[in-house]
């Protein structure tokens, strides 16, 4: 049973590291195919660096992430704190059912519906494309806000209703209780919440794909326009970088954790 | 209006939805006083005092602090103090830093500030506990923190909202002379708010008995257990067996076909009252000497006495004694004149104090509920 | 009563609730508006009536989206009730290796099974090596659900672990006590006590696989167009945004019913939907 477990295991994530192995192999080879190996060269790593539209698209992806992920914290935080005090009925379900439409609906759904509005609206003011920056911007908000808003909203309830109270009672104003009290409390929520919006506005393709013009390519838009041909081993090398560096991130990440584990063991 | 009351409650009445918490009530808290209100869950007790604390605001009637009318006053802005029931310690500061809190908002310097945190710390023993984080605390220790973060600002008033529910029993009896200790030292008004009887005539100089959002009766512990105003009061603090009567005259009233000398007076001729006698203060004697006469249907022992359920005409009565009897003994009880309180009837009257359907477990059962206060 | 501030507090809810309405109500009315106009924008039922052709599309989309789901399902379940019982520290692995293909452009992934695929691939010449005939892999719908169950399989092995993560391990020992063997142990207490996880997973690998458009174009080679495909080419090569809207309306009333028959299977305990 033991043995069985452990080959069910193995398989499993062969299967969801094959591709990823051919891909890190692959962005060695000498030659541009990408399925026969015809000897080991760093060449592909050149090419991808000295080539200034995937790294623009590269760049644009990341200032979109973060500054999408940032607003859609501010905005998604002060929704569930506003959210968590409504009481239970109409309002706060008819919310929370919004909330939930971007993750229950197909993406593709949301990434037509999204174009549609900017096209309608568009049209009514300029003669000009409207999609850019801008209605990526929109768009990656959008699909950020219900992530943020449930992970916000669970750490607010877990919060002692008195905690606001408590330091209000000490002398805080209202407002200044919120941020002295409740928002360190609720930090880990924001955190993860922000953390999980980067990485899905990094990721993100089919509604970017909808929602931008050829002013501003995000990345995955830029590979997909690129794996309508042959895909050359240079996207290879970007993937195989892009790989290693998040792992070295979340490796980092789990030592981190570790240690603050550790430590607060230790305290106890 | 009492020359000495720091807090005066007038005509104060609430209403949550379609829930009348609180009715019209009235109510004078006087300085340095350590006063209780206690009832079960929904009683408005704990509405009461977030009235204090400015947490709620009354539909109807007047706070009053030190003469000054206080309503729309907002809490951080009140010279009173809360313990809250789970503490409410913030988690992301440690022990020191809790305790510091209300000092760094008032901008107190921080020479000022270590000196009082120390002191309040040794005010509750917690020396040396400064750099510790709240969580790694046990629930004693995190209400000890508590309650040297609300004092550190110097309140006129502390209000205590159930401090002690969530600690074991051993521990909640420590922290009960300790927090009378506290109080006495200070010299500030506690306004503490419990469900447990005991708790409250251990450490009370006034009781305010509440239930329905009104309040059954006010006085010292003594008054309100020997005194007991109505029927509610009666049963809901310690044990007592509540039987109809008539009074017959003055210090004379008849109940389970029987006439008995009492001390009460001031009632009708013939008025139908409510009696109560309360376990400890009955005799148990031969059948033949007693004044009423019944047969013993069950018996546990408590440790100190004996606590033996005896059917008298059908209706069972508590006695709590030191001697043994069995099951199915046919015993005479025996009961002073100073032994018997009579109470007017109310819209109480028949609801307590019988004890044919007493049991221990489900004692503890209703009191599980009341633990989840509002 | 009137518990101070808390109107105050509600207020700051209201950017978001203005952001949503723009732009997650408005785009959904707006999608209703282009299904019933034509690109003049008068009213019109062309386009649903158009929608009868596609009815073998949406058919193969959501038969393509059961396989690829029940197989998910298949895979996930018992590495998921494995991942849960290793250690603490284990798992914390364990769950990244899941996590971080997620993290990788889907595109280049499914790519790369196209390389491993092809009749000329990785695996056929591998084959090959050994002796054995290349077998005919890509382009084929097995292909296509390959694609499918590759990049959706970890939001199914996630939900169903967190849930079994958390399962007390004594209502398993008090099931096993009671006399259940092994299956009877699975089948009474581990499935049913999984189910909210089950039914996430089933949720968030079947609305992805129903709409994709790009698996189905790379490892289908086109030959099996499914109903993303039908309303991607609307918008980006034959601009019929009206159709696409109309198509889009249906796909999501679609699944919305499926939801909604799921939802109703996840109430009672026994009924699970394989």
């Amino acid at each position: 049973m033991k043995i069985a477990s452990k080959v069910y295991t193995a398989l499993v994530f062969l299967f969801l590291y094959a591709p990823i192995v051919v891909m890190i192999v692959f962005s060695f080879n000498s030659s541009s195919s990408t399925s026969v190996f015809s000897g080991f060269s760093l060449d592909w790593y050149r090419v991808l660096l000295e080539d200034e539209a995937t790294l623009r698209s590269l760049y644009n992806t990341l200032i979109l992430a973060v500054s999408s992920s940032l607003i859609a914290t501010v905005l998604g935080t002060a929704a569930a704190v506003g959210i968590d005090k409504f009481k239970k009925g109409i309002p706060r379900s008819g919310v929370m059912a919004v909330t939930n439409i971007p993750m229950m609906n197909p993406e593709i759904v949301t990434g037509i519906s999204m174009m549609l509005l900017f096209v309608f609206v568009g049209r009514l003011f300029s003669d000009d494309a409207v999609l850019g920056f801008g209605t990526l911007l929109i768009a990656h908000v959008t699909f950020n806000l219900p992530y943020i808003i449930l992970t916000v909203l669970p750490k607010l309830r877990q919060t002692d209703r008195n905690l606001a109270e408590a330091a209000q009672d000490l002398g805080c104003k209202p407002a200044s209780a919120f941020f002295k009290v409740v928002l360190p409390s609720i930090m880990p929520g924001i955190i993860t919440g922000m953390i999980m919006a980067f990485t899905l506005s990094l990721d993100d393709f089919i509604i970017s794909y909808f929602t931008s013009g050829p002013g501003f390519q995000t990345l995955p838009v830029a590979i997909f326009s690129m794996t309508k041909k042959r895909v050359k081993p240079d996207m290879y090398a970007l993937s195989a970088l892009i790989f290693v560096s998040i792992l070295l991130l979340l490796i980092l990440y789990n030592i981190a954790q570790q240690k603050s584990d550790e430590r607060s063991k230790k305290k106890q | 209006m009492e020359k000495n009351a720091i807090i005066d409650l007038k005509n104060i009445s609430v209403t949550f939805g379609n829930n009348q918490v609180l009715k019209n009530l009235n109510l004078y808290i006087r300085d340095k006083e350590f006063i209780t209100f206690l009832g079960p869950s929904g009683c408005g007790k704990t509405t009461t005092l977030r009235i204090i604390a400015g947490f709620i605001e009354p539909d109807e009637g007047e706070v009053i602090f030190e003469g000054k009318k206080i309503n729309g006053v907002p809490p951080h802005k009140r010279q009173v103090n809360t313990i809250f029931q789970r503490y409410a310690l913030f988690p992301h500061l440690n022990v020191y830093e809790n305790v510091a809190f209300g000092l760094r908002i008032k901008k107190v310097p921080e020479k000022q500030i270590k000196e009082t945190v120390e002191e309040m710390l040794a005010l509750v023993n917690l020396t040396g506990f400064n750099k510790r984080n709240i969580n790694s605390l046990s629930g004693g220790q995190q209400q000890r923190v508590a309650i040297a973060r609300a004092l550190a600002v110097k309140p006129r008033v502390l209000l205590l909202d159930e401090p002690l529910g969530a600690l074991d029993l051993k521990l909640r009896k420590d922290m009960q002379v300790e927090l009378k200790n506290i109080q006495q030292r200070l010299g500030i008004t506690f306004i503490y708010v419990t469900h447990d009887q005991e708790e409250a005539l251990s450490m009370s100089d006034t009781i305010v008995v509440m239930d329905g959002g009104v309040i059954q009766q006010i006085g010292t512990p003594l008054d309100i257990y020997n005194e007991p105003k109505n029927a509610f009061v009666a049963d809901f603090i310690g044990e007592s067996n509540i039987l109809d009567g008539v009074m017959i005259d003055d210090c004379l009233v008849d109940f389970s076909g029987h006439r008995f000398e009492c001390l009460d007076k001031g009632f009708g001729k013939n008025e139908a009252v409510d009696v109560v006698v309360r376990p400890e203060d009955v005799d148990v004697v031969e059948p033949e000497k007693g004044m009423l006469c019944g047969v013993v249907t069950s018996v546990t022992f408590k440790g100190v006495h004996f606590e033996i359920i005896v059917d008298i005409g059908g209706f069972k009565w508590m006695i709590q004694t030191t001697d043994y009897q069995p099951e199915g003994a046919k015993i005479g009880l025996f009961i002073e004149p100073d032994a018997i309180h009579i109470m007017k009837k109310s819209e109480y009257s028949g609801i307590y104090g019988d004890y044919s359907s007493f049991s221990e477990e489900f004692d503890e059962l209703s009191n599980a509920e009341e633990e989840v206060e509002e | 009563m009137s518990n101070r501030s808390s109107l105050k507090t509600k207020l700051i809810a209201s950017p978001y609730i203005v952001w949503s309405v723009l732009f997650i109500v408005a785009p959904l009315i707006f999608v209703v508006y282009y299904s019933f106009t034509d690109a003049s924008g008068a009213f019109t039922f062309e386009n649903i009536e158009a929608l009868g052709k596609y009815i073998p599309t949406f058919l193969r989309s959501i038969w393509f989206g059961i396989v690829a789901t029940i197989i998910c399902l298949i895979i996930a379940f018992p590495l998921a009730y494995i991942i849960s019982q290793k250690t603490e520290k284990v798992q914390r692995t364990l769950v990244m290796l899941v996590m971080l293909p997620m993290w990788m452009s889907f595109l280049i992934r499914t790519y790369s099974w196209m390389a491993l695929l092809q009749d000329t691939g990785i695996i056929n010449s591998f084959l090959g090596k050994i002796g054995i005939d290349p077998i005919h892999m890509i382009n084929t719908e097995g292909a296509v659900i390959l694609g499918m169950v590759y990049n959706f399989l970890p939001y199914m092995i996630m939900p169903i672990y967190s849930v079994m993560a958390k399962l007390d391990r004594s209502m398993v020992e008090a099931c096993q006590d009671l006399g259940g063997n092994g299956l009877t142990v699975v089948r009474k207490c581990i499935i049913p006590m999984s189910m909210p996880g089950i039914v996430s997973g089933i949720t968030m690998v079947f609305v992805p696989s129903v709409s994709t458009f790009y698996i189905s174009q790379k490892l289908g080679g086109g030959s099996f167009d499914l109903i993303g495909d039908v309303i991607e080419r609307q918008f980006q090569q034959s601009y019929n945004y009206n159709l696409g809207a109309s198509l889009s309306l249906v796909l999501m009333v679609l699944i919305l019913i499926c939801m909604a028959v799921m939802n109703r299977f996840s109430g009672d305990e026994e009924g699970m939907v394989i």
